[in-house]
Formats: C-alpha cells, structure tokens, sequence
C-alpha cells in the first residue's frame, strides 16, 4: 500500500514537473534573452502548459505512410518508459524510495542506454534524409558520452561502496561531505555526460533545430511529438535529480524543509543550468563534439577512476 | 573552457536587464509621424473636402485598389461622388500620398484595422474623410492653383504671376 501510493505519487510529481518545464523553460530562457516569454494565458502565463498539452491532444497524429508504422509508433514510448523507470530508484528522503535496489545505479545506466534506441528507432523509421542523419549522429554521440558517464560514476561508487543511490546519500552524510567535492571532476564529466544524454544544447546534434529541419524527431506530430518532447524534459529532470542524489547530497539539508523539498530545490537549481546553457552557449560541429568527448572527457574520466581507486586503496 | 564559464556568467546577467518586449496592446510602440498607416481624406482650412477627384491616386496605385468617380457641385467644384479604398488590397506604399496634387489623400501613423469580415475592409468616403487637414495645415489647393472657385482670380494665386497681356506693346 505504501508502495503503491509512493508510486502514484512520483509519477504524478514526474508528469508535474516535466510539464511545468514547458513554461519555466520558456520563462527562464526568454529573461535571459531579454525578452519576456508567455505572460498571457492564465497568471504569470503557467497556462501555457495547459495551452501546449490541449494543443498536443489534438493534433492530428499523422504517421507517413512512407513511414516504418510499427517502429514509427512504438520509438517515442521507449523514451518515455526508460526514464520513467529511471525514476524508481531515485531517493525522495530518508526510506522514501520506490524501489531500493542495490545496484540502481546500474539500473539508471542501463536504462539512459536503453534510451538511445527511441531516438535511432525513430529517426530510421521515418524515412527521411535528414531524420536519418539525426538518428546516426545521435547514436555516436550517446553511445560516447555513455562510456564515460559510467566511468566517471565509478568514483563515486568506491567512495559509497554501494550502487545503490540511498546508499550513495547515506555515505555523504556519514562521512560529512557531499560527494562534488572529492570527486569534482568526476562531477564535471557527468555532467557534461548528462547534457549530451538528453540531447540538450550544446549537444543537441540529434535536434539541431536550423540545421537537420528537426532532425529525428522531424515527421512526428500530435502525440508521438509530445511523447518525446516531455520525454526529454523528464530526461533533463533526471539527470539533474541524479547529480543532486550523486554529488549533491540528494535529500540532505538543514531540517527547516522537508527532504523532498530540499532534493526539488538541488533538481530545480541543475535544471535551471541546463536552461542556462541552452541560453548562452552556441552548438559545436559533430567532430568537435566528438573530439572533445574522445580526447578530453574520457582520459579526465580515467584519471579520475585511477585517483580515486589509488587513494580509497592507500587509505584502507 | 574558462570562456564557456564566461559566457554562462555573462548570460545569467541577462535576467537583471530591463526586457525589450512591448506588452501591446497594453502599451503601444512609438509610430513615427511618418509612418504609413491607415489612409484618410483630409479637409482644407475652409473645411472643403480637398479631393479634386482628378485619379492621380488611382493611377499610380500599384495593387488598384482605389476607386472613385468625379462630379461637379453647384459651385461647379470637382469632388468625388465615391470614393472607395479596399484595405485588403492596400500595401500601404504612400505612392497616392506622393501622387496627390492638393494633399488630400494622406497616410496616418495608425494600423489598428483589423477585422472579422473581409467585406467591412472596404472603406468608402464616409469612413475616409476626416475633419481636419492631416499632415499639410493651412494648405489650400485653390490659393495657388487651378480655377477660379470664389478662392482666387485668374493670376492672383500665392507664387503666381499675373497673365501677361499678349495683345499689348508695352514689355
């Protein structure tokens, strides 16, 4: 019983806050933009979200008969799906958990692969040029900022001892320190490992909006568009959820606030980050991209693993 | 890498700045008075229609889009019987303002003429004509040129030299 209502309860809080990322997005990016965003509908334009859902219900869900119908249909649920479960494993306070698996953290990695699928799967299945090439610099970008995105976990692993995520929230607050502070480059990589999963700007190569018409995602409308339109702003959600749980401290913080509050606030301030730099920086070349994830990311992620594995060995 | 950080510091600025979006309609961007609007039909300081009805507006507009027809009052003064411009073909170049010889067809900083059906967009002279002189005050065609309408004689126009007597031997 207890389960049940923590489950209808984090995927109502999920399915809130991806959607009300719709309007914060367009809020936060437009002030820093100079611009205001959509102050019309409903107070401070929060019925923007209303508006956009209404507006995705109803469109026409037209699927090209030049298409892969059963792929077509079924890549942008596998986005959906994937980082919904990612969410299970996520500690909302202390005993707070859906599931408490020892090894979730495993379980997230394998899940954020899984997802790679949805976006190859629909930018084959559309049939389309540019979707095509969408598809295929996506599937090499992921599968890179993959590799490193485990690794540079692995530090944080041998600090906690555990894959488990409460596990991970309960070494910081034994050993007193939250984990960004030993472990911050591991901390920068996945990071940077965490934007290029959700195909955010400066990664968004499988996007590129000007660039690949709308790359894989160019030939979906109505529904199959929403799914994988807040499929990606639940992506960004999790990654954000993941760091402040990972290096963050997750739900620790002076007892004024309830945890759930305090892991929402660490959510919301990596979330605006992600927003930040959708704002201000510009989009590299593919190559670029690549070389930088290849020849910078990797070694620093190595020598992070190597560092830390020598001084946890020296110190036992 | 220093420069990325840069960059997102400078942008995060951004948020105390003074935003450049005008909230229309509750505030209204600065129009120039030059600025091509809305068309009216303007009045002499005599409260006369200006408008001698002579189709140079017709002529030079590029899209046809206004109509009209002439004829005399009492007085013998040329005006038009209708005067019909249709806004949903009007690009609002100015070329009739330009073409006008008494400055009675003018252009008017104002665009608020939106509307529901594509009939109401065709203004006839009622709602074109306006009281006032619009851009050109204290104009009057009549003072310096064309005929005599009761404004002035044959040669004693503003600028105007008298007609020189053909017939006579003094130079």
């Amino acid at each position: 019983m207890h389960t049940a209502l923590l489950i209808g309860g984090v995927i109502i809080l999920v399915i809130s806050i991806a959607a009300g990322l719709i309007w914060v997005e367009r809020r936060l990016l437009s002030f820093w933009q100079d611009r205001l965003g959509p102050n019309r509908v409903g107070p401070l334009g929060a019925g923007q979200v209303m508006a956009d859902m209404i507006k995705m219900f109803f469109k026409q869900d037209w699927i090209p008969p030049f298409s892969d119908k059963p792929v077509f249909v079924m890549a942008p649920a596998i986005v959906m799906i994937t980082t919904f479960l990612s969410f299970a494993f996520i500690p909302f306070g202390p005993n707070f958990v859906v599931f408490d698996s020892n090894y979730g953290l495993l379980f997230f990695l394998g899940f954020s692969s899984l997802g790679v699928y949805s976006i190859v799967l629909g930018g084959w299945a559309s049939n389309n040029k540019y979707s095509l090439i969408g598809a295929m610099r996506a599937s090499a970008q992921m599968l890179t900022y993959e590799v490193f995105m485990g690794i540079s976990l692995m530090g944080v692993v041998m600090m906690a001892d555990s894959f488990s995520f409460s596990a991970i929230v309960e070494a910081q607050k034994q050993q007193g320190w939250w984990f960004f502070i030993p472990q911050f480059f591991g901390f920068l990589v996945f990071f940077i490992a965490g934007i290029a999963e959700t195909h955010r700007l400066p990664f968004d190569i499988p996007e590129a909006d000007g660039e690949l018409v709308a790359g894989y995602h160019t030939e979906y409308s109505g529904m199959k568009f929403g799914m994988f339109f807040v499929g990606e702003y639940m992506g960004i959600t999790l990654i954000s959820a993941i760091i402040s749980t990972l290096f963050f401290g997750g739900w620790l913080g002076p007892s004024f606030f309830p945890p759930v509050i305090w892991l929402l606030i660490k959510t919301f301030f990596f979330i605006s980050i992600f927003i930040l730099l959708r704002a201000s920086l510009p989009r590299p070349r593919y190559d670029q991209l690549m070389e930088f994830g290849w020849k910078i990311l990797f070694p620093v992620s190595l020598l992070n693993l190597l560092i830390t594995g020598g001084i946890i060995t020296f110190l036992k | 890498m220093f420069s990325i950080l840069r960059s997102m510091w400078l942008t995060f600025l951004h948020i105390f700045h003074k935003t450049e979006t005008i909230e229309y309609p509750e505030e209204k961007p600065y129009l120039a008075p030059r600025y091509r609007g809305r068309i009216v039909l303007t009045r002499d300081p005599d409260m006369n229609e200006r408008c001698v009805a002579c189709n140079l507006c017709a002529v030079v507009c590029p899209t046809d889009c206004i109509s009209l027809q002439a004829t005399e009052d009492k007085n013998g003064r040329r005006h038009p019987e209708f005067f019909r411009i249709n806004f949903s073909r009007c690009i609002f170049c100015g070329f009739c303002e330009e073409a006008c010889p008494t400055t009675a067809i003018q252009l008017i900083p104002d665009f608020e003429m939106g509307e529901y059906d594509r009939q109401n967009l065709v203004y006839e002279k009622e709602n074109l004509l306006i009281n006032g002189q619009g851009k050109y005050p204290g104009y009057n065609f009549y003072k310096h040129a064309g005929v005599d309408m009761g404004v002035k004689k044959k040669g004693e126009g503003e600028n105007e030299e008298k007609p020189v007597d053909t017939k006579s031997l003094m130079p």
